[in-house]
This record gives C-alpha cells, sequence and structure tokens, in this order.
C-alpha cells in the first residue's frame, strides 16, 4: 500500500497520475473507433501534423492548444478533400499531408533557434510537467468525448461496421465521420504534452486491440477498451516512477505488456477449448 | 415490428421504385445511360445479368447511395433523397461484410433501430422485445449472443434479414442473396423472402444464380447496361434473351412447371461407357 501512497506526496506526481488516467481512458475509447474504422494511421499522421501547428502558433504568438488544433483540423479537411474522389487513397494522402506539416514545424525550429519553448515536450512527452491549465484540457477533452460517444453510440457503430448500409438506412454518415475526426483531432491535441507526437498512435491502438481479444461483443469492447487505457495509464506512471524511467515511454511499454499478455490468455484459452473438445482415446474405440 | 415510415400499402399504391431517363456511373465511365424503369408496389423482383452487367450499380442508384449524371430516382413517388428513414430495408452482400468485426447477431440486428431518434446507447424493453420476436420468427434466436462470425450462411443471412426487417420497411434490397450460401439455404432464403413479400412488402433482390430464382421469383429483369428483358422467368428466360444478356449461347431445359438453364457447350465431355454397354 506504501507503494502506492508514496509517490502521491508529490504534487508533479499527483498531476501526473491525474493526466494519465483521463489520457489513457480518452485514448482507449477515442481509439477503439480508431482501430475499427481502420484510421490507426489518420491517427498517427494527425499527430504529427498538430506538432507542425503548434510550431508554428509559437512563431506567430498563439495559444499552444488553438495552434495544433487549427493544424489538425486542416489536416483533417484537406485528407478528406484529396481522397474524396478515390484517385488518391488515404494512406497515400496522410502521408504527404501531414508529413509536410511536420516538416514545416521541424524547419521553423531548425531556423529561428531562440525558441525557449521545448518542444521535445511534444514529440516525446512530458507527463510530469503537466500545469493545471493542461489538466483542465485535458479534463475537458474527456468529458466531451465520453458524452459525444454517449450520444453518437448508435450511428458511430452502425457506419464503423457497414458504413454504406448505414447510409442507406438513413444514418448521416458523413456528419458522423466529421465528428469523429474532429473528435480524435481534440483527442491528439489533448494528449500531446503527456505521451508525445511520436507515441499518442500506440497510446490510441493498444487498449482497444487487447479488448478486441477479451471479447466479441462492441459494447463489451469499449467499456473494456476505456478501461483498459485507463489503468495502462495509471499503471505506467508507477511503472515509470518505480524505474526512474520516462513516462510516456513507460506508459506505451505497459500497453504492450498488457496487450501480449491478453494475446498469450486467448491463445492458452483456445488451445484449452480445443483440447476439451476433443474426444478422448478411449471415446473413440 | 415497428411503425412503418410508409406502409407497404401506400407503397403498393405506387411504383415502388421508378428510374426516369437516369444515367449512372463513375467518373468518365457511364455504366448505363437513359434508363427507364418501374418496378410496382408489393411486387417480388430478381435482377439477373452478367457481372459488371451493372446490377450494383442500378441497385446502388435506386438505394441513393450511387448520384445520378441525369435523370430522377423516385421511390414511392418521392425523390429517393426526401424519402423518411427506415423506408427501405437492404442486406448486403455477405462476401463485403467484415467478419471480424466484434459484434453479436444481436447487435447486428439492433443496428436496425439505429436510424431512431433515440439517443442513449443501450435498447429499450421495447426494441429488446422486437429484436427477440424477429429473431425467433427467422430462426435465429439461438445464437442472438454469438459472435455474428460464428454463425452458419444462412444465419448470417437471417441476421441481416431481421436488422432490415426492424423498421417494417415498405421496400426490401438484397445485394446477391444467394451468394455464399448453400444450395439449402439459398432455398430457405428464397422461401422466407416470399413469405415477407407475401406481407405486402415489396422485394427487390439481384443474383447471378439464374435457377435458383426460375424457380422462386415471379418477375425478373434481365440486365447488361440497361433492361434486356422483364417479366415472368418462362416468358424470358429464352435462349435469345439470354444471349443477349450474356453474350453466350445458354441451353434451357423445360420439363413440366420447371426450368433448367444449362451451358449448352459443356467442358466435360459426354460418358460412352453407358452408350457402349447398351449398344
Amino acid at each position: 500500500m506504501e507503494f502506492l501512497l508514496e509517490p502521491l506526496e508529490y504534487e508533479f506526481f499527483r498531476h501526473g497520475l491525474l493526466a494519465a488516467l483521463m489520457v489513457g481512458s480518452l485514448c482507449g475509447l477515442i481509439g477503439m473507433f480508431v482501430v475499427l474504422r481502420g484510421m490507426s494511421y489518420v491517427g498517427h499522421g494527425l499527430s504529427h501534423a498538430a506538432f507542425g501547428g503548434a510550431v508554428v502558433g509559437f512563431m506567430l504568438n498563439l495559444d499552444f492548444y488553438s495552434s495544433a488544433g487549427a493544424m489538425g483540423l486542416l489536416a483533417a479537411i484537406l485528407i478528406n478533400r484529396i481522397t474524396k474522389n478515390g484517385e488518391i487513397k488515404l494512406d497515400a494522402a496522410i502521408g504527404v499531408v501531414t508529413t509536410a506539416m511536420f516538416a514545416l514545424g521541424v524547419a521553423i525550429i531548425s531556423q529561428v533557434r531562440t525558441f525557449n519553448q521545448n518542444f521535445e515536450a511534444a514529440l516525446f512527452g512530458n507527463i510530469l510537467g503537466i500545469t493545471n491549465e493542461d489538466l483542465l484540457i485535458i479534463g475537458l477533452v474527456t468529458a466531451c468525448a465520453i458524452v459525444s460517444i454517449l450520444l453518437l453510440y448508435r450511428p458511430l457503430l452502425f457506419s464503423t461496421f457497414d458504413n454504406e448500409a448505414a447510409r442507406i438506412f438513413g444514418i448521416r454518415t458523413e456528419m458522423v465521420q466529421f465528428t469523429f475526426s474532429f473528435l480524435l483531432t481534440l483527442s491528439i491535441i489533448a494528449s500531446m504534452n503527456v505521451v508525445g507526437v511520436t507515441m499518442i498512435a500506440a497510446t490510441l491502438i493498444t487498449p482497444a486491440l487487447t479488448a478486441r481479444t477479451m471479447t466479441d461483443s462492441f459494447g463489451r469492447m469499449l467499456i473494456y477498451s476505456f478501461i483498459i487505457g485507463a489503468v495502462t495509464g495509471v499503471g505506467g506512471m508507477y511503472l515509470s516512477y518505480v524505474f526512474n524511467a520516462a513516462s510516456g515511454a513507460t506508459i506505451v511499454l505497459f500497453g504492450a505488456i498488457l496487450f501480449c499478455l491478453s494475446v498469450l490468455i486467448k491463445r492458452c484459452r483456445t488451445l484449452l477449448g480445443n483440447q476439451a473438445a476433443r474426444p478422448h482415446r478411449q471415446d473413440l474405440r | 415490428m415497428s411503425t412503418p415510415a410508409i406502409s407497404s400499402l401506400e407503397f403498393q399504391a405506387h411504383s415502388a421504385v421508378s428510374l426516369n431517363e437516369v444515367t449512372a456511373g463513375y467518373g468518365h465511365h457511364i455504366v448505363f445511360s437513359d434508363l427507364s424503369l418501374d418496378i410496382d408496389g408489393g411486387k417480388f423482383v430478381g435482377i439477373v445479368g452478367p457481372t459488371g452487367c451493372g446490377k450494383t450499380t442500378l441497385l446502388r442508384t435506386i438505394l441513393g447511395t450511387q448520384p445520378v449524371l441525369a435523370g430522377k430516382v423516385f421511390l414511392n413517388g418521392q425523390a429517393v433523397d426526401a424519402i423518411p428513414a427506415g423506408t427501405i430495408g437492404y442486406v448486403p452482400q455477405l462476401e463485403t461484410v467484415d467478419w471480424n468485426f466484434p459484434v453479436t447477431v444481436e447487435e447486428v440486428i439492433m443496428m436496425g433501430f439505429y436510424t431512431n431518434k433515440r439517443i442513449w446507447p443501450w435498447p429499450n424493453k421495447k426494441e429488446r422485445a422486437l429484436v427477440r420476436e424477429l429473431a425467433n420468427r427467422l430462426g435465429i434466436y439461438p445464437c442472438l449472443h454469438k459472435h455474428i462470425s460464428n454463425t452458419s450462411g444462412g444465419q448470417r443471412q437471417r441476421a441481416f434479414l431481421a436488422r432490415a426487417l426492424v423498421n417494417n420497411p415498405a421496400l426490401l434490397v438484397l445485394d446477391e442473396p444467394t451468394s455464399g450460401v448453400d444450395i439449402k439455404t439459398q432455398h430457405e432464403v428464397l422461401h422466407l423472402l416470399n413469405d415477407i413479400n407475401s406481407q405486402g412488402i415489396t422485394v427487390l433482390l439481384t443474383t447471378h444464380d439464374l435457377n435458383t430464382v426460375a424457380s422462386h421469383l415471379p418477375w425478373i429483369i434481365c440486365f447488361n447496361n440497361g433492361v434486356v428483358a422483364q417479366g415472368h422467368p418462362h416468358d424470358i428466360f429464352t435462349p435469345d434473351i439470354l444471349k443477349k444478356t450474356y453474350g453466350g449461347d445458354i441451353a434451357i431445359v423445360r420439363h413440366e412447371d420447371h426450368l433448367l438453364i444449362a451451358n449448352s457447350t459443356p467442358l466435360i465431355p459426354r460418358r460412352k461407357t453407358r452408350d457402349k454397354f447398351f449398344s
């Protein structure tokens, strides 16, 4: 018990823990749809575009979150436009648009060397430097995502499973897609300072994949993914304290370990199930 | 079943589907042009034709998911994009379904309700009761909690059929319901569709299987980038019309009320043994 309570004496750890808990559950919730809608690479790309936006915003004396959000949204709209007629595939469009925006950020950093802002935090995450303002924004985005997913659950599930059928049944699939892209962009920007641009994709995807190995039901998978995301965030934070390792990286590694364990358990259960179903020799005689 | 958006009786009073000089295609590729077609309400209609003849494009045009390049599409006299949600029930081709998607049979059927205004994710008592009733009627009640991939071809087809029926649609559209399932299931599905049609619901399907539709459907449209012929299978399944539709010789064997459509140039030569034995 002392092991759990001791780090809580430090304010930076309490802030970090709360941020990791919220970002973990947020990514678990949004990541479920990211995985099932085949948007893993979109999440990865948007985080890079948002980084470019943050750098441009800093140069123009704009707020970090607003500029990152604006660039993320611009990237989402551009990708949507480019891929609309089907001539250019989604992954190719993401590769061009988001990498160009990321490159713009890197180019500006290399040119303007007077920056005092530490962009390393945005690249690799700095969970221990989380401010009250960061906590407020992460909290607002998490609450907004939970409410939106609750309200959009039905059209989101249907359009994720079969977009064309959902459209035929009368669901406004384009509105659903736009709202989800907006939520994804918000989630990525809110998570950027916690886990970093380079590791957001893993934070989004891993809880959903772990949850998938545990159930065949969509509703249950969503709840599991949310809980696994939260557990990954909190567990990763404690492990980073114990091993004195970078918190963002530890959260991602802990998530990967949980995924491996869930795959292993599923394999064992399948093997045991097959053995139980196999008839004994004496039964065959 | 829930209250229909447009009653099937209302649908029967008008042309259920009406295409008025419609041209459809993808970019510069025109699939069919100036197509006019009327399907009466309450009919059970099959669209047949070779691969790539535009069957799916025609279906998507009727369903409103394929933008038309020219002309108008009406469902029950209303423009296709103006009809209320739930008017059309749709069953996709089983081959296009992602079987690894984490959904149970119950969740698939429940999706049919997702067009209503209820905002809470969890189903209410009425929805649950309707799903159970439909599942019971279609014989899939025991597999309601199974993952969709852990069911047979027939059960999968029935699950999607149940989803299409929850809103009590006026028009039921099925894309290749007989493909990917065995002969017994094909017959079961078509008999089930016939029962549904007898309740006044217009049923429209596409298929490759001429023999199955010849023995089950009362009205066939032969399609090849346009309507080649339409009518009762006994009237339109002639070597001439099938040649125009498929571009090859197709032999037809008639025996009493039965039609058998066969390839007239078999690849495997006739066995001579029996002839030799008797000669």
